[in-house]
């Protein structure tokens, strides 16, 4: 999908260049073949050319009933979609960023165990956001919470005012390993996108959903829940789920049932 | 006591300056060349770059600045000025990357004109998909033929003293 | 009123060099540890996504506190009429500056980004406490800059008690803004109320009048001027009221947080099982920090002038343990997602976070109060600051 179109040639052509437009014209069969493939992938989505609209509001569902014990599927899927190093396999631990992980809650008093991914939850009132001071940590028109890292200072005052400890700083140089679609960098604080890479291509669909489907586990359910339509909010409507620290009332993108 | 802290003062000055200016008359460039010419690779894929080459040698970071804030505010990913394009034609055949050595797209250039890039400490400087893939991928390995044909260029010295205006 | 005359400090003295070498030390430390920070990133520092401000941020905030509340002396002299504090002021507005930049050097070369500083300067979110510092700070600066102009311009006198008073006011509002980074913070139980503003401005008014004591004794000292008993008994007096505001504002806090279920084990944390923030808290904080020097103050050994420094010392110990405590111990406390649940995972979660804090973190942090000493050092033999003598006879005259 990266080609573009060949220009009409109406600026003086290097010798290079001239050599070219053979080679091009040959080619435009080729070529021609792309706008068609793009139109079918953003059937799904929006256009690339338009901007995300308020008119959605994507979330996600997780199901902590369904959640399986020691599966780790989610957090991996994760890590290998937008390049973090997993913690296990990081030099620095307690530096590492961890865009989504698995809580084990226990009720001390009846034993009751409980599993569940604990991620950035995406507030429609964001403490994150309210606090930083650059306004790089920004809430985008469809509720996704992020951060431009083009304007993250590495204050961290939003690590600060997270409730739900969502948010890591890059505390090392990442040495070109990044994935092209997810550009991270030290000193920059990140979190999890809700795959906004992915969204934005029309996927409609997170890495972790994924991997959770594919694990048969079908604890996680991703999507627009403005649309009535949609499955996540089908499922809304019928269990009852519940925001954590929903005594802050910040309105949260993520829900939990079984907690 | 002041009168000799001060005496002691230019003279660690004095001794500094002809310290550095002999460093600086040391280096192995031969004066009259100056300092080593960008080298300029072809785009590895593609036929001509999204604006002419004097518009986006003088010009690139304008149009990658909005894009970008287009991109990652609204979440508009048009294909045209974004930097993952630029990335993806320009990537050099030797190292796969735009920014891994120093002959390579962007790194050539803004080290002669001692701009420092911040893109890449965020951003992959290496195109997308398997490297394996890349430069002669499925989608252009229909330039094949015209990879050997090209030479990198060095741009003249007139050409980049235009770019630097 | 009797005049008094303001000179400079020579300022050629061996003794004035190697302060000024020695300070500089410190303040080529710091650029090191910031250069080695910012090279190799925050992994080489004692901080982590768990303790995410950490040294730094306790050296900074204490350095700007006692900025502000360095400045105290000078409001004394203008905003409240005493003709006493009139000498001591010049030096109080230029140890509040050289404090702020010190702690603001601090903060901001602790930053991920701190190379981006021109970033934070030029895009702002207003709802941000941390933007309103940015205005805050600046404001300062040039607030007091005037204040301190109208003080050594005797052409722009005048002007001297509005200059003043705006800076007082401005300086009461930059404490409330830097204990409101903490106070608007909804997540950590030991943050979130609105106790902290008016706690950061009794705060402020003990740290910054320790230090100036400190610092105005040492330039009477090492000079060869007389600073008679009468000014430093007087400040004496005001650092007890301070510090024993400072103690009943932690009082207050502990016990409303002690009344109520919720913040049990947040209080028992910090209070009685948090090891050596626990210690830090009770010794350095509490006894270090207000009972002794209240015990040393209200003796009769605060009469004399050694007991008194010393007892500003340890006001200082004690700041930076309160500001440690304030800081760290918040953070140190996971957070609680799930109240009665016992949370455990690969993040630390339910887990108390230790914190040791690096070499360039500590050199960062004292090469902020470098900046701040060398600062106001260079100023003192640069501008008219110090009054020639400050023996009783001429400080008596001034009050009548």
């Amino acid at each position: 999908m990266s080609d573009m179109k060949p220009r009409s040639d109406s600026t003086p052509a290097s010798p290079e260049r001239r050599r070219f437009v053979g080679a091009a014209t040959a080619t435009a069969a080729g070529l021609a073949i792309a706008p068609g493939v793009m139109l079918y992938e953003v059937a799904h989505g929006r256009a690339e050319d338009q901007a995300a609209s308020s008119a959605v509001r994507w979330g996600m569902l997780v199901d902590a009933t369904k959640c399986a014990t020691g599966c780790n599927d989610c957090v991996s899927a994760c890590s290998t979609e937008n390049g973090w190093t997993p913690v296990a396999e990081s030099k620095h631990p307690k530096q590492a960023p961890q865009w989504i992980r698995k809580l084990e809650l226990q009720d001390p008093l009846t034993q009751m165990e409980t599993n569940l991914p604990m991620m950035c939850q995406h507030c429609a009132e964001p403490p994150c956001v309210d606090v930083c001071p650059t306004g790089a940590s920004f809430k985008r028109a469809d509720g996704i919470v992020l951060v431009n890292r083009h304007t993250c200072i590495g204050c961290r005052y939003c690590m600060m005012a997270c409730p739900y400890k969502a948010r890591s700083l890059v505390h090392e140089p990442l040495n070109d390993t990044q994935k092209p679609d997810v550009p991270r960098g030290i000193g920059c604080v990140e979190a999890c996108t809700f795959c906004v890479q992915k969204v934005d291509r029309g996927d409609g669909n997170t890495a972790c959903a994924e991997a959770c489907t594919a694990a048969g586990h079908n604890a996680l359910v991703f999507g627009d829940m403005n649309d009535p339509e949609s499955e996540i909010s089908k499922r809304l409507r019928e269990l009852p789920t519940k925001q954590v620290r929903a005594d802050l009332n910040l309105n949260l993108g993520v829900r939990y049932h079984g907690i | 006591m002041a009168g000799k802290m001060k005496r002691l003062l230019a003279l660690g000055a004095v001794v500094l300056t002809t310290a550095a200016l002999a460093w600086a008359g040391s280096e192995a460039q031969p004066r009259t060349g100056g300092a080593p010419k960008p080298v300029i690779a072809k785009a590895v894929k593609g036929e001509q770059c999204v604006e002419d080459n004097d518009y986006m040698r003088r010009n690139h970071m304008k149009v990658l600045n909005h894009h970008r804030d287009e991109t990652v505010l609204e979440g508009i990913r048009t294909k045209k000025y974004s930097l993952k394009e630029c990335i993806n034609c320009h990537a050099s055949e030797k190292t796969g990357s735009v920014a891994a050595a120093k002959d390579d797209f962007c790194v050539s250039c803004h080290s002669y004109a001692a701009v420092k890039i911040d893109c890449f400490d965020c951003h992959s400087t290496k195109p997308q998909g398997p490297m394996a893939m890349h430069p002669l991928n499925a989608e252009t390995a229909h330039y094949k033929h015209k990879l050997a044909a090209q030479a990198t260029s060095k741009v003249s010295a007139e050409e980049m003293a235009g770019v630097a205006q | 009123m009797a005049s008094i005359t303001f000179r400079e400090v020579e300022g050629s003295s061996p003794k004035y060099w190697m302060l000024f070498g020695f300070l500089g030390l410190f303040v080529l430390f710091g650029a090191l540890a910031w250069n080695y920070m910012h090279h190799h990133g925050h992994v080489v520092t004692g901080m982590d996504n768990q303790i995410v401000w950490g040294l730094p941020h306790v050296f900074a905030v204490f350095l700007i506190v006692a900025a502000s509340g360095a400045l105290n002396v000078a409001s004394i002299a203008s905003v409240f009429n005493k003709p006493m504090y009139k000498p001591l002021a010049p030096l109080s507005a230029v140890l509040s500056l050289a404090l702020l930049l010190g702690g603001l050097l601090v903060l901001v070369l602790d930053l991920g980004r701190s190379d981006r500083l021109i970033v934070a300067m030029t895009n702002f979110n207003f709802k941000s406490m941390f933007t309103w510092n940015v205005f805050l700070y600046s404001g300062f600066f040039v607030l007091v800059g005037i204040y301190l102009w109208t003080m050594l311009d005797r052409s722009v006198k005048s002007y001297s008690k509005a200059a003043g008073t705006a800076a007082f006011i401005w300086r009461l509002t930059l404490t409330t803004g830097t204990g409101s980074l903490f106070g608007f913070l909804v997540a950590r139980e030991l943050y979130g109320t609105a106790m902290l503003a008016p706690m950061f401005i009794i705060m402020s008014f003990a740290y910054g009048l320790a230090i100036y004591l400190m610092v105005l004794a040492a330039a009477y000292a090492w000079t060869g001027r007389a600073l008679g008993d009468a000014v430093m008994m007087r400040l004496k007096t005001l650092l007890v009221v301070f510090v024993a505001a400072v103690l009943y504002f932690v009082v207050v806090q502990h016990m409303t947080s002690l009344y109520f279920t919720k913040f049990h084990a947040v209080e028992a944390f910090i209070l009685r099982d948090g090891g050596g923030l626990t210690t830090l808290f009770w010794v350095g904080q509490i006894v270090i920090g207000c009972v002794v020097p209240l015990v040393i103050l209200l003796s009769s050994l605060g009469r004399q002038r050694t007991w008194i420094m010393i007892a500003c010392a340890l006001v200082i110990l004690g700041g930076v343990a309160q500001m440690y405590v304030t800081i760290i111990g918040a953070q140190a406390y996971p957070l609680d997602m799930f109240p009665g649940l016992t949370e455990k995972s690969s993040f630390f979660d339910g887990e108390i976070h230790a914190y040791a804090p690096s070499m360039p973190e500590l050199f960062l942090g004292l090469g902020g109060v470098a900046v701040a000493l060398l600062a106001t050092t260079f100023a003192v033999k640069v501008l008219r600051l110090l009054p020639a003598s400050l023996d009783d006879a001429t400080v008596a005259k001034l009050e009548h």
